[in-house]
């Protein structure tokens, strides 16, 4: 989450999202490459929509994205296919933390103010999202500090390697 | 203060009173990873740039989501967990062990008061101990196995209270599949629930487990029960150091209390596609199925084989359906072979798999055709999730299951518990 600002067109999901529906178990299994995995995303639900977006692009998506198995393959899957942030009324807790962990960006808001294709700018700093087509604001509700902490360090990889460990 | 048990547990592992809604990095007695997760794990331990796993006696991998292994990409992810574990000491459950939430109580891994946390969502199981147990991801265990550590956050309460005489033909997972068409798959989210009532004290340890094992397809973050005279029985012999139940405080404040009588249930079937589309048995009575599946971690215990196979014995499966079933662990399947469960299933035309996770999460072993219905005892029935997202799964108890065995379509268990 280094750049503050982020740029994307919006591509729009329902509620329940599950690890399942983002990479299949058919994959997940098999391999550990992240580009791999990125080409199957959400490919049970949304055939083809790897080839459907650009690089920062951001999923929308309402109650719950993320439900399901505790498997990482899932935000890792969505951070290499080249997504900027993921958008939700609320997230299941496993994918939240490993989201964080990743350091993906993840933004609660009021997603049904945001349509398909709607083209958004993101400042996280700021927390506030414009949608630039229709000149409207939307507020993000912010992160704890420690939390940000691990999310400014680039995820938690990059947070142990630079305080060796935890500095909470 | 007046704590919940999830506020207690959570405090004596960062020695401090905590409330809910805080953040704190905690100190983690035991913790797992299974062949899905744990690759990515040693991966993210190597990134981070980490010698030393810093307490190898508190972690254990599990070799089980597709054991054996159905392909060679597959199967050099297990020689890595296994060179891994070798190298840091860390305890491998190699093939052929079982499913890791299964085998983890079976070892005694874990007991009242813990602070568990496994990468594999249904790490909830473990509440069932009276223990704050939570699945986590691969990034997560590698930074417990860097530091014996995990950050949380201090989860608000949700207080079930089950009441009533659990009916015949009603089994501890129609009792979840009930809460589950109640409070549905976002009803617990960020959230802890605690079980009790003379429901929870009525199951068997083995029933219970059923129960916090799928509290995470709620949302919740933890799913914990009272340790009684139950508990403790079931321990021994397992647990060597001395079992101290954490008891919540009366009068801590909770998020929601829910309190549900169950006298009256059906047994219960979830339906494709989400587990909270729950509805009872006599609505889907009739439902043709070809494949049925009897194992996981929530239903492939020695009481789940026993029940379906009290329903099979001297029977044969409809000549239409392929049942499979795969005990829980080894433990369980000797036991299964000793007490003859087994043979009574394999002459009613049962194909039984290594001990593991089987057909439940689409690796192998069964993974059904387009179009097909399969039924099964595990806890997810999301699309694609056996494997095909043009079948369709539904999930019932391991009674429910054996008796649409039989007749090649769904039934109430119930016509065939007096014959
Ligand atoms: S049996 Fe199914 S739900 Fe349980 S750990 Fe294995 S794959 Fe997961």
């Amino acid at each position: 989450m280094s750049e503050k600002i982020l740029k994307g067109k919006a591509h729009k999901l329902g509620d329940d999202i599950n690890t399942d529906y983002i990479i299949s178990g058919r994959y997940k299994f098999k391999t550990l490459d992240p580009n791999e995995l990125a080409r199957h995303l959400l490919e049970d639900i949304c055939p083809d929509f790897y080839q459907k977006i650009s690089p920062g692009d951001f999923i929308v998506a309402g109650e719950n994205f993320g439900c399901g198995s505790s498997r990482e393959q899932a935000p890792l899957a969505i951070k290499y296919a080249g997504i900027g942030a993921v958008i939700a009324k609320s997230f299941a807790r496993i994918f939240y933390r490993n989201a964080i962990n990743i350091g993906l960006p993840i933004i609660i808001t009021d997603t049904d103010e945001i349509n398909q294709d709607d083209t958004l700018l993101i400042d996280l700093k700021k927390g506030a999202i414009t949608v630039c087509n229709r000149e409207k604001t939307l507020s993000i509700t912010p992160f704890p500090s420690e939390i940000l902490s691990i999310i400014e360090a680039g995820g938690l990889v990059e947070y142990f390697k630079k305080y060796g460990g935890w500095r909470i | 203060m007046k704590m919940t048990d999830a506020e207690k547990i959570i405090s004596s592992h960062c020695k401090k009173e905590v409330k809910a809604g805080e953040l704190v990095i905690a100190d983690v007695d035991f913790a797992i990873a299974q062949d899905g997760t744990a690759p990515l794990a040693i991966e993210v331990f190597k990134k981070m740039e980490q010698e030393k796993v810093l307490f190898p006696e508190k972690i254990a991998f599990f070799i089980d989501h597709s054991a054996p292994p159905p392909n060679r990409e597959i199967s050099a992810l297990h020689k890595l967990m296994r060179d891994f574990a070798k190298k840091h000491k860390v305890k491998l459950h190699d093939v052929g062990e079982g499913v890791c939430h299964v085998v983890t109580t079976e070892k005694g891994y874990v007991k009242p008061g813990d602070l568990v946390v496994g990468a594999d969502s249904h790490t909830s199981s473990y509440g069932a101990l009276n223990a704050f147990a939570t699945g986590v991801g691969s990034t997560d265990l590698a930074a417990v196995m860097a530091s014996g550590k995990i950050w949380l956050r201090v989860p608000e309460i949700i207080k079930i209270i089950l009441t009533g005489k659990i009916p015949e033909g009603v089994y501890s997972k129609d009792i979840i599949l009930y809460l589950m068409g109640k409070i549905t798959s976002r009803g617990a989210v960020y959230k802890s629930i605690e079980f009790e009532g003379e429901v929870i004290e009525e199951l068997s340890m083995e029933a219970r487990f059923t129960i916090s094992n799928m509290a995470m397809e709620m949302g919740a973050k933890a799913g914990i029960m009272r340790a009684d005279e139950k508990t403790v029985k079931w321990l021994e012999g397992k647990v060597e150091e001395k079992i101290t139940p954490v008891v919540p405080d009366e009068g801590a404040s909770y998020d929601k209390i829910f309190e549900y009588d169950i006298s009256n249930i059906s047994p219960q079937i979830a339906c494709p596609h989400s587990v909270d589309n729950v509805f009872p048995v006599e609505k889907v009575e009739g439902t043709p199925i070809q494949q049925a599946f009897i194992g996981t971690c929530t239903n492939g215990r020695l009481e789940d084989l026993q029940i379906a196979a009290s329903i099979l014995k001297g029977k044969r499966v409809h000549p239409d359906v392929r049942l499979i079933v795969a005990p829980a662990s080894r433990t369980v399947y000797l036991e299964a072979l000793k007490k003859g469960i087994i043979s009574q299933l394999v002459e009613a035309k049962a194909a039984v798999v290594t001990p593991g996770c089987g057909c439940c999460v689409g690796t192998h072993n069964g993974i059904p055709a387009d179009g097909e219905n399969v039924i099964s005892t595990a806890n997810r029935n999301f699309k694609g999730r056996m494997g095909n997202p043009n079948s369709f799964i539904y999930l019932a108890s391991p009674a429910t299951v054996a008796a649409s065995c039989l007749n090649g379509k769904i039934t109430d268990p119930r016509r065939y518990l007096n014959e």
